[in-house]
């Protein structure tokens, strides 16, 4: 609330009152923490009670989600690339990655819609058994993060394009950074217990 | 048993046939148009939108808060004394066993989370950014979008019994039970969906008080400075933060079990009931220690300001709540020993469930160290505090007794275990509250409550209490179980059993008193008090009763522990110049969160009664609010100087005029 200014700072750090958000908001991804790692639980609980339906083995397509993951790293290298042109105050090149980012995540969800869907077609529904439960159910949350990010971050664009780089702006685009991180992450751990322990196991 | 996936019909959405329940939606139905009808009258409405509903002012929230939670209070305490009517006598039959479910599962869900949480998040947010000399709390807005969640999810959770029907399957919602196979009707999606409301609500208030302790303290206030409510607080909200994810998504996977069909908690295609309790209690236990740690902070400001000592053993109040919170994530499985997971594992939990007993000694006896040679004023708020340390402990050694998970066998699920956590929830977190509203009242409205009828509150309320639940123990240890809706004659219980229901008609008396007491002190107490009317040693006393809006002129500076203690002792700080005085930037009142309140209370209602489309239609009123609050580009505005010095003089003035109600 305080007109704290310090202008030393990167734009994003500059106002107390944004200080405060961004400190507030690494709690938030604490909290996010716990909630994906109580989905990550109870899958780890549910994971083999196939009842009689599919396993792992056959319904996951490797393939896709190798290509679904190249898009979601790639998009957190560009929303870094993004982060680091708003420090060098290119409003331009910001706006550039950071749509960019935007697509690479569209192209990620466009593929896991298209999962489910195969999932589906398969046989293999959020009712057929507990493992299938959990499964969507996690991936879900995540791919609903994803979606979220991305109509979020449009709301951010807009801004930044209508307001230019202002200490406000800087700073929603650099949660935004962080959010779009964090749910890179989960999806590493999402690649590594659910699909590569699914496929070997 | 058939399985019915349907959504409700339109005429069964109203409660018939139960002359209790008309009678309910007769008083509910004369209430609502006698509010309506009065606050037309008196021409309101426009004051109401302005100065409440729209305001982000902490004050103001944190006492809709507790107006919120009193009422809370009123109905889970109807529910309470229904229970007790119906078991008075052996074989009663005020209410059926199903219609016993439903007020037991109220009564719980009611009395812990829209009574107890909001109750003390009132008192934190009129309380803690005056304690640590700040303006607001770090996120205003967020924080009332905080209340009006809690809000929302709270009047969701009361319309059950009279709109669809009420939740049956206890406050703690076990499967397969509350599943669609045994619970087919709506009254469970109730407990799902509203809590989830509620529950987003808190977790922002664990967000907003974690950032504004730790970024907005005063010049001076060092961590190791802070009282010990804000420290108890601070603990709290982190507590939150780890412990409320959980819950979230406990919940959600009960609403997809329930409404969409998957297999995470049921008997059948590999789900686990289990889980569910394990998930519950992962969040549940936790929860304990969210209500009854910001409960010890009020009692430790109390000790110290009416022994006129400070906190003794300060760091190692510091250290025991930290110990506790730590502790409280690690104890989960007490609540089902019985579940069978083999000695290995009850042990652990044993072990830990014990070793909560010595951080919690140590503050016991650090209070009654404070008290130690000190000059106690018997007001109402320390009369609390005092009837707090011997009532907990009583509630703690059962505990210790319950937490060995091989006599466990024997209280689970009786009357013994009820016992107890009414013997730690009631002296615990109520007689916080009150001893806390007691101390803190004057504060928020310039005047105090009445000590006298306070006393005849304290001493009908603690009396109840114990006659209500000590039999309790007893009832328990013979092997009357909790949650039967009746018992023969030949059990012997009935004596026993007619005691505590006398019990609890003293308790009600108590609260009636209580109830009286506000509505004569805001007609006939005495306004012309002081601001620091007892004497009190922390910074929220340092500023006008009631508070202005903007808390402080000029922002105090801390040099000890016990910050306005050392001000007036040393007579520094307390005067205001008039040079000193600047500008003071305030945040804007907003209309959005109450309105985000009633767009989750809609899409909420929708999906309680599983009509999908109209819930996905109505959602888009969340997505326009959070789409506009993105675009909101309100930056608040400037007090002027004149205001400021106009205000200090008013309430400066008047110091060293007043009465004193404290003898």
């Amino acid at each position: 609330m305080s007109a704290n200014v310090n202008t030393s700072l990167p734009l994003e750090y500059q106002t107390e009152q944004n200080r405060m958000n961004i400190l507030g908001f690494w709690i938030f991804l604490g909290a996010e923490i716990v909630l994906f790692a109580t989905l990550f639980s109870v899958y780890g609980v549910l994971y083999k009670n196939y009842a009689g339906g599919p396993t792992h083995q056959d319904i996951f397509m490797i393939k896709e989600v190798m290509i679904q993951t190249v898009l979601l790293l790639t998009s957190s290298f560009t929303m870094g690339v993004a982060i680091w042109e708003m420090r060098r105050n290119n409003k331009k090149g910001l706006i550039g990655w950071f749509i960019l980012t935007l697509l690479l995540g569209a192209g990620f969800l466009f593929m896991e819609i298209n999962e489910f869907i195969h999932y589906v077609h398969e046989g293999a529904t959020m009712q057929t058994s507990a493992f299938l439960s959990s499964l969507f159910v996690l991936l879900g949350t995540h791919g609903a993060h994803v979606t979220f990010g991305i109509f979020w971050a449009t709301m951010v664009i807009i801004q930044i394009a209508k307001r230019g780089l202002t200490p406000v702006t800087a700073r929603k685009t650099f949660i935004i950074g962080l959010y779009w991180h964090f749910l890179d992450v989960v999806w590493i751990f999402i690649f590594t217990f659910v699909y590569l322990k699914g496929m070997v196991l | 048993m058939e399985v019915t996936i349907v959504g409700i019909k339109w005429d069964e959405i109203l409660i018939t046939g139960d002359p209790i329940i008309l009678g309910s939606q007769i008083a509910i139905l004369l209430t609502s148009l006698g509010i309506i009808g009065g606050l037309t009258y008196l021409k309101k409405w426009k004051w109401l939108w302005r100065e409440w509903i729209t305001t982000v002012d902490h004050k103001r929230i944190g006492i809709m808060y507790i107006v919120a939670a009193v009422l809370m209070f009123f109905r889970g305490g109807m529910d309470g004394l229904m229970m007790k009517a119906q078991t008075s006598r052996p074989e009663m039959s005020l209410l059926d066993a199903q219609h016993y479910n439903e007020v037991f599962t109220a009564h719980g869900v009611i009395m812990i989370l829209f009574m107890a949480m909001p109750f003390l998040i009132g008192l934190m947010n009129v309380v803690i950014p005056l304690q640590i000399g700040a303006r607001d709390v770090a996120f205003p807005q967020l924080n009332a979008l905080s209340f009006w969640l809690f809000f929302s999810g709270a009047m969701l959770f009361n319309i059950a019994f009279v709109v669809g029907g009420a939740p049956d399957a206890g406050w703690t919602s076990y499967f397969p039970l509350a599943g669609k196979e045994y619970s087919p009707g709506i009254g469970n999606n109730y407990y799902a969906i509203s809590l989830q409301i509620a529950g987003l609500g808190t977790l922002m208030t664990g967000i907003n008080f974690i950032v504004t302790i730790l970024k907005m303290r005063t010049k001076g206030m060092t961590l190791m400075r802070m009282p010990m409510f804000t420290w108890t607080t601070l603990i709290m909200s982190v507590i939150i933060v780890a412990a409320f994810p959980i819950f979230t998504v406990a919940l959600a996977l009960m609403t997809f079990d329930r409404l969409y069909g998957t297999h995470f908690f049921t008997v059948a295609a590999g789900g686990s009931d289990m889980l569910w309790a394990n998930l519950f209690w992962l969040w549940g236990h936790p929860e304990v220690y969210i209500v009854v740690l910001p409960a010890f902070g009020m009692f430790s400001e109390i000790f110290s300001t009416f022994s006129r000592k400070q906190l003794y053993g300060y760091k190692s109040m510091v250290v025991s709540i930290v110990a506790i919170a730590v502790l409280s994530m690690v104890v989960w499985v007490h609540h089902f020993y019985t579940m069978g997971s083999g000695a290995l594992v009850n042990s652990f939990f044993s072990i830990t469930t014990m070793m909560i007993a010595v951080p919690t000694g140590v503050k016991m006896f650090n209070w009654l160290f404070t008290m130690r040679k000190g000059r106690i004023k018997m007001t109402t708020a320390m009369l609390w505090s005092l009837a707090f340390v011997p009532n907990f402990v009583i509630g703690g050694v059962t505990g210790v007794m319950l937490a060995m998970g091989a006599a466990d066998y024997q209280y689970h699920n009786t009357l013994f275990l009820v016992a107890h956590f009414h013997y730690v929830l009631i002296p615990g977190v109520v007689f916080a509250v009150f001893a806390g509203l007691y101390y803190w009242w004057p504060k928020m409205f310039g005047f105090m409550l009445n000590e006298k009828l306070g006393k005849w509150h304290f001493w009908l309320f603690v009396i109840g209490f114990n006659v209500t639940f000590m039999p309790m123990f007893f009832l328990g240890l013979n092997g009357a179980v909790r949650r039967a809706y009746t018992f023969s004659a030949e059990s012997g219980f009935a004596p026993l059993f007619l005691l505590s229901a006398i019990g609890s008609v003293i308790l009600a008396a108590g609260f009636a008193v209580f109830c009286y007491n506000i509505y004569w002190s805001i007609r006939y107490a005495d306004r012309n008090i002081s601001s620091d009317p007892w004497d009190a040693r922390t910074l929220e006393w340092a500023t006008a009763s009631p508070v202005q809006h903007y808390n402080f002129a000029k922002l105090p500076e801390v040099k000890s522990l016990d910050a306005f203690w050392y001000m007036k002792k040393n007579n520094e700080g307390l005067a205001l110049k008039d040079e000193e005085i600047e500008e003071i930037h305030m945040p804007s009142n907003s209309g959005l969160p109450f309105l985000m309140c009633v767009a989750f209370g809609i899409v909420g209602f929708f999906l309680i009664f599983e009509w999908h489309l109209l819930a996905a239609i109505s959602a888009v009123l969340i997505i326009a609010g959070l789409i506009y609050r993105s675009f909101d580009y309100n930056d608040g505005y400037h007090i002027h100087k004149d205001e400021i010095k106009k205000t200090e003089g008013a309430w400066r003035k008047m110091e060293g005029k007043v009465n004193n109600h404290v003898s």
